[in-house]
Formats: C-alpha cells, sequence, structure tokens
C-alpha cells in the first residue's frame, strides 16, 4: 500500500484514502467544441502510460477532498513529489527516476542478478 | 538415556530447556500422549517416539518431521479445540502443544499406518511430473466428471472444516520508525541499537520465545552468557522499554510498497482455555520508515534415493529438539552432510548420550578440526561418501552408504538420519521489496544486492556468518551505538546444492526435492528433457516449490538440478520470485471484523423498518436495500406488482425515493457550472422550478440523469441516479477544481441528509394537501416541475412535483430523521382512500409504460442523449458543455446508430427477455446479423400486455416494421413502435 503526500493536508496518508485520476497536465481545450477530431483524440484518448517517470493526478476523495499532481516512478512505485493542481508540471531528471528503481515482480522472474 | 516421568521415554533427563513438572495432555490420531509445556507438536511426538505423521501428497509415502520449524514441508496435521475450532494443514513444528488439543494425521485412508492411496506409489511411474497435463486430456466430459474428482481424492492435503469459524480476529495498525524482522543474534543486537537511539521500534519474531538460532547453538556466548539466556535478558530489557514493541509468535508474511508490512499475530493458538475476549489471531498493518532484516537461514536436506522415510531429519532440527526440547531423534542416529554444521548436531548427540551410527559426509576433506573433534567423540566420520539409498517401511531403518563413484557399499542399521546440505539465506522479505539478489558463487547461495526500500539485511540472510562481524553490521543498522562480545566455538563451512550422489540418474530412483508436492530430482531433470528450460516453466511444469511451503527447502536443489541439466550457470537459469505471504496465513486474519453483516454494510433509508413492518421485498441496489414491492397475503411478486401498478394509476401510491442521489450546488457561478456539466441549458430556469437534465462525458455519451430543482438564484437541489451520486460528485468535483477553478460554486453531498417521500397518482394531491404549509399546490400555482420550500408537518421541506410516473405527483424532501414520522403520517392518510406503497418493481414498470429511459439499464455507455430519444435535451445554443466536442464525433452523428425504441410482441401475453438480441430476418445464415437488444421488458397490467425497450440499429426509422427475438427453443416476433405506451397525450401528468 503506497504512502502519499497529500500537498493539502501537508501530509503522508494511507493509500486508502486516494483515488487514482489519471494523467495529470492534460489541460482541457479552451475552444473545445472547435477542434478538430485529431486533437480531441489526443486530448481525451491517448494517453503516455509512460515506464518510470510519469505525472498523474489522484484525488485525497477520502481527506480534503482535493485533486492533485504527482510525479511517480512507475518501476519502484516512488513518489517522488507531490504538488497542488494548477501549478506548472515539476520538472524532474529523468534518469534521478529510474536511478535506484528495481524491476517488478513480473520482470524479475528468471532474472536474479 | 533416562527418561523423565511420562511426557516420552525419548526425553533426555537434564537436557533441553522445558520444566518436567509442567505437563499438557494432547491426543494424536485418537491416542492419549503427555507432553511439556513449551513442546511443539513435533517435539512431544518426538519424545515418545514418534516419527510417521502423515502421508505424502502424491504417492502417499509415509512422511514424518523434517524440520523444527516454519519451513516445515512434510509434518502438516489436523489441529481441533472442538467440531468449529478445527484447522487443517497446521505444521506440527509450529503447533505449541495445549492442554486438550486434538490431532489429526492427515491424506490417509483407512489410517495411518495402513493407507490405500500408497498404491500411487507403485503407479508411480504414471504419476511423472505433468502427468495431469499428458494423461487425462480426452474425453472432455471425463475430466469434470472421473478425472477431476479423483485426482482431488487422491492427491491432497487436509480437509476443510465445515462448520463457520467462532472465533474472531483484531486488526491493528501502527506506525514505528524501524521495524527488525527476526530476533536472532542479529535482530535483537539491531533493536537494541535502534532502541538507544530513543526511535520507535518493533521487534517481531514468528517463534515463542526471542533467540531464534540460539535456541539449538549452544556454543554460542555473548558477553559471557550461554546465548538463549542473553536472547531472553535482552528481551525483557527491551519490552521494559517504552519506545519498543517486542512481538512473538508474530510472522512477518508480507514486505509491500513505501514500508508497508504485513504481521500476523498468534494470540491464543497455543492456549489450552482462551478468553473468549482474546482474538484467535491479530493482523498488524505496520508502516515503518527503515526495516531491518535479521530472517537467519533454513538448513538445507540432501537430495538422495528415498531421503523422505520417517526418522529423516534436518540436523538443525535434532539440535533444537535436543538441546531446546530435551528430547532425541533416535537412539542410532546416521549423519549424512555436505556441511560442517551436522557435525555439531552429531557431537551434541553423541554428547548427550545417543549412539551416533556414523558420519557419513559427501566432501572429500571436511577439514581436520572436526575430524579430531569426531574422533576424541568415538564418532566415525566417512568421507568422500554418500547415502544412496534408505530402508524400512514407517521409519528409516537403514541407510546404504557407498564411496563417492561407486564401491565399498554397506547397509548401516539407523532409526534416525540427520541430514544437512548446507543453508539457505532467508531473502524472501528482502526479495518481496523488490530488492534484487545476487548469486555467492563461492557459497552458491542468493544474497541481497539492490535495495528498492530504506531496508538493510544483517546476519546470515545477508551472508554474514562470523559472529563478531554479525553484531557489528546489527549494531550499525540499529543505529545507535552498544558494545557486545560474542564468541562461537565453531565455524561453519561446506553446503551443497542440487542432488548428490544417491540421487542417481536412472528413472526409478525416488530423490526427493519438494517434500510437500513429491517433486523428485528425475522429476525435474525430466521437465529440462521436455523442453522446459525456463526455472519459471520448470516450477510450474514440476510444481517444484509451489505447494504451501514455498519451496524453502526445494528450490535452491531444483534450480542446480536444473541448471545442471541445462549447462548454464545458476545465475543465468535465475530464481523464482517469492511472494507474499511467507508463510501460510488464515483467511480469518486477512478478513478480520469484516464478515457477516460486517463483509459489506448495507445502506438503509431512514423509513427501512417502516417498510419492513409492511411486509416489503428488499432488493439491493448498490449497498442500498430498497422495497422491492409489497406483497399481500397470498400474492406473488406478478400479483403484488400488478395490483401496485394498478392502484397508483387509479388511486396514488406511496414511494420511498430517499436513495436518489442528491447534490447542492451552490454559489454565484452555479448555474454556470450546471451549464458545462449538463447539456440542457440552466440560465433559464426561474427559481420554483426543476428541469430534467443529462450529464454526458467528453466523449458524448449519457453519463448520469436527473431532475434539478433552482431553489434560489444561486442554489440549486440536484439530483441524480441512485447508483451514481458518488461518480457524479467526483465527476463534478474533478471538474470544478482542475478545469473550470474560476467559477465560484460550492458542492456538497446530500443524499443521506433528506428523505424522499414520493407521492403519485390521480390522489396524490388529496393525499399530501393537508400536510403542506407556505406552498399553494393547486394545479394553477404548482405546475408540473415545480419546486418549492415549504414546511410538510411543521418540518422545514422541499417539496417536488415532478412524476417518474407519468401521473400527477410530489416527491417531499424531509430532513432525514423525520422521514419516518411523515411516512407514517401520509401512509395513515392514503391507505384509507384505497392508495398503496408500492417498491422498485412497480416504479420500472410505470416508467417503462411512459417510455422514460433507466441510465445503466436503457443505456449502457455508448449511448448518446439523442440515441436515447432525448437530444431535446442537448441545448443548441451553448458554446460549451462536457460532451460538446464529443457529440460531434463522426461516429456519433453517423445514420444507423442504434436509438432506442419501443417494443410490442405480437402475442401479447409473451414478456421478451432483457438482453434479448433482435434481428431482421430469424430465417438467415447464422451467425445472424444483430440490429440490437432488449433493454427493459415487463408485463404492463395498466396496457393488458407485454411491453418493451430495446436498442435497435436505426430504430426510429424501422417504427412499425416487424422484427424478430431469437430464442433458444423458439422466435418472438415483435413490432417496433415508440417509447411511449400508456397516455400517449400525457395529460395525467398535469392533472
Amino acid at each position: 500500500m503506497l504512502l502519499i503526500h497529500c500537498p493539502y493536508c501537508e501530509e503522508d496518508r494511507s493509500e486508502l484514502e486516494f483515488r487514482w485520476a489519471g494523467e495529470a497536465h492534460i489541460a482541457r481545450p479552451e475552444n473545445i467544441a472547435a477542434i478538430s477530431d485529431e486533437e480531441f483524440a489526443e486530448y481525451f484518448f491517448l494517453r503516455n502510460n509512460e515506464k518510470g517517470l510519469t505525472y498523474e493526478r489522484w484525488r485525497h476523495i477520502h481527506g480534503c477532498g482535493r485533486f492533485f499532481n504527482a510525479a511517480r516512478d512507475t518501476v519502484s512505485d516512488r513518489f517522488l513529489t507531490t504538488y497542488k493542481a494548477g501549478m506548472p508540471k515539476q520538472l524532474l531528471p529523468e534518469t534521478g527516476a529510474s536511478e535506484k528503481t528495481v524491476e517488478t515482480y513480473e520482470a524479475t522472474e528468471g532474472d536474479a542478478r | 538415556m533416562s527418561a523423565s516421568s511420562n511426557s516420552g521415554t525419548f526425553r533426555i533427563k537434564g537436557a533441553g530447556r522445558l520444566t518436567p513438572a509442567r505437563t499438557a495432555r494432547f491426543t494424536f490420531d485418537g491416542k492419549s500422549y503427555t507432553a511439556l509445556e513449551g513442546d511443539t507438536v513435533a517435539s512431544a511426538l518426538l519424545a515418545h517416539g514418534v516419527h510417521l505423521l502423515g502421508r505424502s501428497f502424491k504417492y502417499h509415502r509415509p512422511r514424518g518431521i523434517l524440520s523444527a520449524g516454519p519451513e516445515e514441508p512434510n509434518a502438516l496435521i489436523d489441529v481441533s479445540r472442538d467440531a468449529a475450532r478445527r484447522q487443517p494443514n497446521v505444521r506440527a513444528t509450529v503447533q505449541e502443544v495445549f492442554d486438550g488439543a486434538k490431532i489429526a494425521s492427515q491424506n490417509r485412508w483407512p489410517s495411518l499406518k495402513f493407507d490405500v492411496g500408497a498404491i500411487n506409489n507403485l503407479f508411480s511411474p504414471f504419476f511423472a511430473a505433468g502427468f495431469y497435463y499428458k494423461t487425462f486430456m480426452w474425453p472432455r466430459e471425463a475430466w469434470v466428471k472421473i478425472y477431476e474428482p479423483f485426482i482431488r481424492r487422491a492427491a491432497g492435503l487436509g480437509v476443510a472444516p465445515t462448520e463457520e469459524d467462532p472465533d474472531h480476529y483484531a486488526n491493528r495498525y501502527a506506525h514505528c520508525d524501524v521495524l527488525i524482522a527476526g530476533a536472532g543474534v542479529a535482530g535483537l543486537t539491531a533493536a537494541l541499537s535502534a532502541a538507544a537511539t530513543g526511535q520507535s521500534v518493533f521487534l517481531v519474531d514468528e517463534q515463542p520465545e526471542v533467540g531464534g538460532a540460539l535456541h539449538y547453538d549452544t556454543a554460542t556466548t555473548i558477553d559471557g552468557q550461554n546465548g538463549y539466556d542473553w536472547a531472553q535478558a535482552i528481551a525483557a530489557k527491551l519490552k521494559a522499554m517504552p519506545n519498543v514493541t517486542v512481538l512473538t509468535r508474530t510472522t512477518v508474511f508480507g514486505y509491500y510498497n513505501h514500508g508497508f508490512l504485513g504481521l500476523v499475530e498468534r494470540v491464543t493458538d497455543h492456549v489450552a482455555k482462551p478468553a473468549k475476549s482474546a482474538p484467535r489471531e491479530r493482523l498488524w498493518q505496520v508502516r515503518a520508515k527503515k526495516v531491518v532484516l535479521a530472517t537467519g537461514s533454513i538448513e538445507r536436506h540432501m537430495v538422495f534415493a528415498n531421503n523422505d522415510r520417517p526418522g529423516i531429519m534436518l540436523a538443525s532440527a535434532a539440535r533444537t529438539f535436543l538441546n531446546h526440547h530435551g528430547v532425541a531423534v533416535g537412539r542410532q542416529v546416521g549423519v549424512y552432510t555436505a556441511h560442517d554444521s551436522a557435525y555439531e548436531a552429531a557431537f551434541d548427540l553423541k554428547r548427550a548420550g545417543v549412539s551416533i551410527a556414523a558420519i557419513v559426509d559427501c566432501r572429500p576433506d571436511p577439514g581436520e578440526a572436526l575430524l579430531a573433534q569426531a574422533r576424541a567423540l568415538g564418532i566415525s566420520v566417512l568421507s568422500g561418501h554418500s547415502v544412496t539409498d534408505t530402508g524400512g517401511r514407517l521409519r528409516i531403518s537403514s541407510m546404504t552408504v557407498a564411496r563417492n563413484g561407486g564401491g565399498d557399499a554397506r547397509r548401516i542399521a539407523v532409526d534416525s538420519l540427520i541430514v544437512s546440505a548446507g543453508w539457505t539465506p532467508s531473502v524472501h522479505l528482502f526479495s518481496q521489496s523488490r530488492g534484487k539478489l545476487r548469486f555467492d558463487g563461492v557459497n552458491q547461495r542468493f544474497l541481497p544486492d539492490i535495495y528498492a526500500q530504506n531496508c538493510v539485511s544483517v546476519g546470515s540472510c545477508n551472508g554474514t556468518d562470523d559472529l563478531a562481524e554479525l553484531i557489528d553490521e546489527a549494531i550499525a543498522a540499529g543505529g545507535g551505538s552498544v558494545t557486545l562480545a560474542g564468541e562461537n566455538r565453531f565455524e561453519w563451512t561446506g553446503g551443497m546444492i542440487g542432488a548428490a550422489e544417491g540421487a542417481g540418474p536412472d528413472t526409478t530412483v525416488k530423490a526427493f526435492v519438494d517434500f510437500q508436492h513429491d517433486v523428485t530430482a528425475k522429476d525435474i531433470r525430466l521437465a529440462v528433457r521436455e523442453g522446459m528450460h525456463s526455472i519459471e516453466h520448470i516450477k510450474r511444469f514440476t510444481t517444484n516449490g509451489m505447494a504451501s511451503d514455498q519451496g524453502k527447502l526445494s528450490n535452491m536443489h531444483g534450480l542446480a538440478i536444473a541448471a545442471e541439466m541445462l549447462d548454464r550457470p545458476i545465475p543465468q537459469v535465475g530464481l523464482t520470485t517469492f511472494r507474499a505471504p511467507y508463510t501460510p496465513v488464515t483467511y480469518g486474519t486477512l478478513v478480520g471484523h469484516s464478515r457477516g453483516e460486517l463483509f459489506d454494510p448495507a445502506r438503509k433509508t431512514p423509513m427501512h423498518a417502516l417498510e419492513a413492518a409492511e411486509g416489503a421485498e428488499f432488493e439491493d441496489v448498490g449497498n442500498w436495500k430498497r422495497a422491492w414491492y409489497y406483497p399481500r397475503r397470498g400474492e406473488d411478486m406478478l400479483a403484488a406488482v400488478n395490483r401496485e401498478c394498478r392502484t397508483v394509476r387509479e388511486v396514488a401510491g406511496v414511494f420511498n425515493g430517499s436513495t436518489l442521489g442528491k447534490i447542492e450546488v451552490v454559489g454565484p457561478d452555479a448555474a454556470q457550472f450546471l451549464n458545462l456539466l449538463y447539456t440542457n441549458a440552466w440560465d433559464s430556469l426561474k427559481p420554483g422550478k426543476s428541469r430534467y437534465g443529462i450529464m454526458t462525458r467528453e466523449d458524448g455519451f449519457v453519463y448520469d440523469d436527473g431532475v434539478v430543482g433552482r431553489l434560489a438564484e444561486d442554489r440549486f437541489h440536484v439530483t441524480t441516479t441512485t447508483g451514481g451520486a458518488p461518480r457524479v460528485l467526483h465527476h463534478m468535483e474533478d471538474y470544478l477544481q482542475t478545469e473550470f477553478p474560476h467559477l465560484r460554486v460550492w458542492l456538497t453531498s446530500t443524499t443521506e441528509q433528506w428523505a424522499v417521500i414520493a407521492v403519485q397518482g390521480p390522489k396524490a394531491r388529496e393525499i399530501i394537501q393537508p400536510f403542506v404549509d407556505g406552498v399553494d399546490i393547486s394545479n394553477e400555482a404548482f405546475p408540473h416541475m415545480s419546486v418549492a420550500e415549504c414546511s410538510v408537518m411543521g418540518v422545514p421541506a422541499r417539496l417536488f412535483r415532478v412524476s417518474f410516473t407519468g401521473e400527477l405527483g410530489y416527491e417531499i424532501n424531509v430532513p432525514a430523521d423525520y422521514g419516518p414520522a411523515v411516512w407514517r403520517a401520509i401512509w395513515e392518510r392514503a391507505a384509507p382512500i384505497g392508495a398503496c406503497l408500492y417498491g422498485t418493481e412497480t416504479m420500472h414498470v410505470l416508467r417503462a409504460e411512459k417510455g422514460y429511459i433507466i441510465v445503466g439499464q436503457d443505456t449502457d455507455g455508448t449511448v448518446t442523449p439523442d440515441d436515447a430519444g432525448l437530444g431535446w435535451a442537448v441545448s443548441s445554443k451553448k458554446s460549451d458543455f462536457v460532451g460538446i466536442r464529443g457529440l460531434k464525433r463522426p461516429d456519433l452523428v453517423r445514420e444507423g446508430r442504434k436509438q432506442l425504441v419501443g417494443l410490442l410482441t405480437k402475442d401479447p401475453a409473451l414478456v421478451l427477455e432483457e438482453g434479448g438480441q433482435i434481428v431482421a430476418d430469424p430465417n438467415q445464415a447464422r451467425p445472424m446479423t444483430m440490429l440490437g437488444h432488449v433493454t427493459s421488458a415487463y408485463w404492463s397490467e395498466n396496457c393488458g400486455r407485454s411491453i418493451a425497450l430495446a436498442l435497435v440499429a436505426g430504430g426510429r426509422a424501422r417504427i412499425g416494421e416487424t422484427l424478430h427475438v431469437p430464442l433458444k427453443d423458439r422466435t418472438i416476433e415483435v413490432e417496433v413502435t415508440d417509447m411511449v405506451f400508456f397516455d400517449k397525450q400525457g395529460g395525467r401528468i398535469n392533472g
């Protein structure tokens, strides 16, 4: 179970209190009614699903109720930072994120060093 | 050798740490035995010379006790206190004896000593690895009827209890700075060091007492004190510290993300008469900032022919039984080893008066120091020899010894054989924490390498064998400064993995690698020959390491045999992944209090008890219990629903709508916010009026619907579907917080704050009139879709003129606490007028008669408002709303989309089945072209016939067409119609 820092409550709380809410920093187009099919597909359907450093939204649904952003390493499940909704993307060095990581259970099978 | 009074003839006076005067009685397969307090079932039975404890999984071979700890694969027993308190597959080496315990052996019939299933042993050539996959392929039906039931009966472990578990299980959460798993020398030292810094410390050990290897290792002294006594003194000191929690009989079974650990504490399994208030087991969920793994290592058995007879056990186990329990495992003990540690066991036994037949060491040169000691004790050592076979039926009676490479074979009589192939570091928890292992080629073991979490391994689980080094490592891990001086008279070397000489390359020898699943060395060789080259495939093909012991003894042997066959170095073959739980955990522990009514708590409306008193049958809608229908004497469901449907339209009905989702949307920009979240336009809605709203997702599909009342310029009472309330609020919050944060709007869930009483039917106004104050509810002053804040029976209320039946109707919202009183008063007035109570089934029928949709039943997440016939609810004037762009996607505006229409069966008595597929030509070749499906179908008492709604491709253009619903035994002819079946002009609603 993950331990997540809520940037509004300023506390580390158990994953049980949170709900994942998809990839972060995807702004709804201001002129959404006028965008092309391709632009709509890009906005609504396509997601990066990164291995390694990923930016995602969480909601402290059983706490303060706020949505916020998080940078997480999907390989190690380590949270690198969390920050409030509306703040610009917190740029982090990609290598810094994966340097200390290890493979997932499935990837390690048959692959002990 | 002199036996103590009656606790067993193999009990050695003066040996062990148990108190002879403190006894406990128990039965094994009905026979009564006396044990000493502190005995495990294994040590107590061994004290009486009982080695035969069970039959093996596949071949039903007689099996005994292999270890003295939680790694035990063999000695699985059934433990019971009474009929309901019975647990199968308990390890005899872990279960402590308590007075009155009833122990039974498993997997034998008719008796342990004569087991019919043992015939499998003779047919074993047919039971080789993978035989299930190959043998029982055909015919298909035989799997279910013959093969599987037979295999399940023949190959099995214990029998699950049939009665409900009467015990209760507790659950605790905890946080700490440092959690230390294992309380041997390393763990205790790390705990001392960490505790000295003032950090909060959890020290956890699975055994009843701390000490770990000190239970058997009598050669270690620390600070001049005997190791085991030192351990107990340190534990007492730690327990007295306010910042330390010491948990014994507690297993760290899982190491998860971010320092999260699962622990199971066995609270009463060792107690003769547990207090009623005491939980049987307790689940601890601990979040530790740092974890110190001091989990030690596990001795391996030797792999050779017939290495599984009762009486063959690990050398360290024999030493534990002797030095801790005071029990000799035999009178004439053979030793077979590839490691020094077995010598110590032999020396201890010999000093206690047990005869050692010989030490057979497969190493050519065990070292002069050992040999000298053996000579001094008068023990003969056969180095460069192997045990190639054993004899005996229900217990070992001899070992066959031969020089390595063959020759000089002789049979030596023994009544026990203790073995050691060396030690496997317990890296299970490290591996669970996603740490990566490296292979230590010199000592042939996997050790922790790269850590994924704030964690450190100390002691033998880290490959640290030297005591002084181990103590330094543990002190450093704890972070404090402590001074300790440890001394060990022994230095261990040696060890082997894989099959020994006696495992034989031939195909008939049974040299067991995995005792619990009856996997032999030849099974693993066979798997490689059959083309399994990945250790994962070999594991699954042979089931090596897949039993409940998870291969604690067998994995390394299996890996080495596979590596040899594959002619690849071990690190390249790899290791299978260790997974939680470390040892089996009962369901009771994991479930805790979440059983019975607490398993999935039911939500009940304020009027629930009143509905039940009126005889309501309830249905589950999400977690809600909703009144389904109210049968009267002699009525079945259909009769009750027909009566309710008729009564509502002829007189009136009272319905509990409290489960409806309700959200209060408040603020200067509330209307603008609803404009963005719903397809409808809300600016034009005047306070005091309400409107049916449709919510779409960004992709344009219907997400939810409900009536929204405007109470003031800046205040809306939004209703949602019963099941949709939480996700609709989540969806609204998401947009409000992240896309439209500039809007001054506040959202509050009020679902449970309002009790909702719907009164529907021609006499609805007459029924509620006397109760309502503060608003004129005449048809002229308060027409359909009006809303007002008023009082009902003096209670502040929100009154909606609204209808989901097509009749004149009201929905009275009162604060939840007043719901029952208002409900009772309304029903007392309604009943004499001839009205009825009605439930959700009648509500469904009545709304279908009017063609009102239910989101989630008539829509499925791929239906647009227009598909559902609700295109009128999508504003064309707005420049933006959630879904505006999605609705313009090419696929959503194309011709021929599935549209919601009515269906009337040609035979009015036939009721369609929901989900039934619709085709144009029932005689076309299969697979048929399906046009859509039936979404709602009912008998309509008011129409005097069946009615249905359906999603049909190009549906509205097909009105008047005849289509078909093919079923298994017949095809039903239907006519496509519009969606309104009753009161097509819609006059009744304005009555």
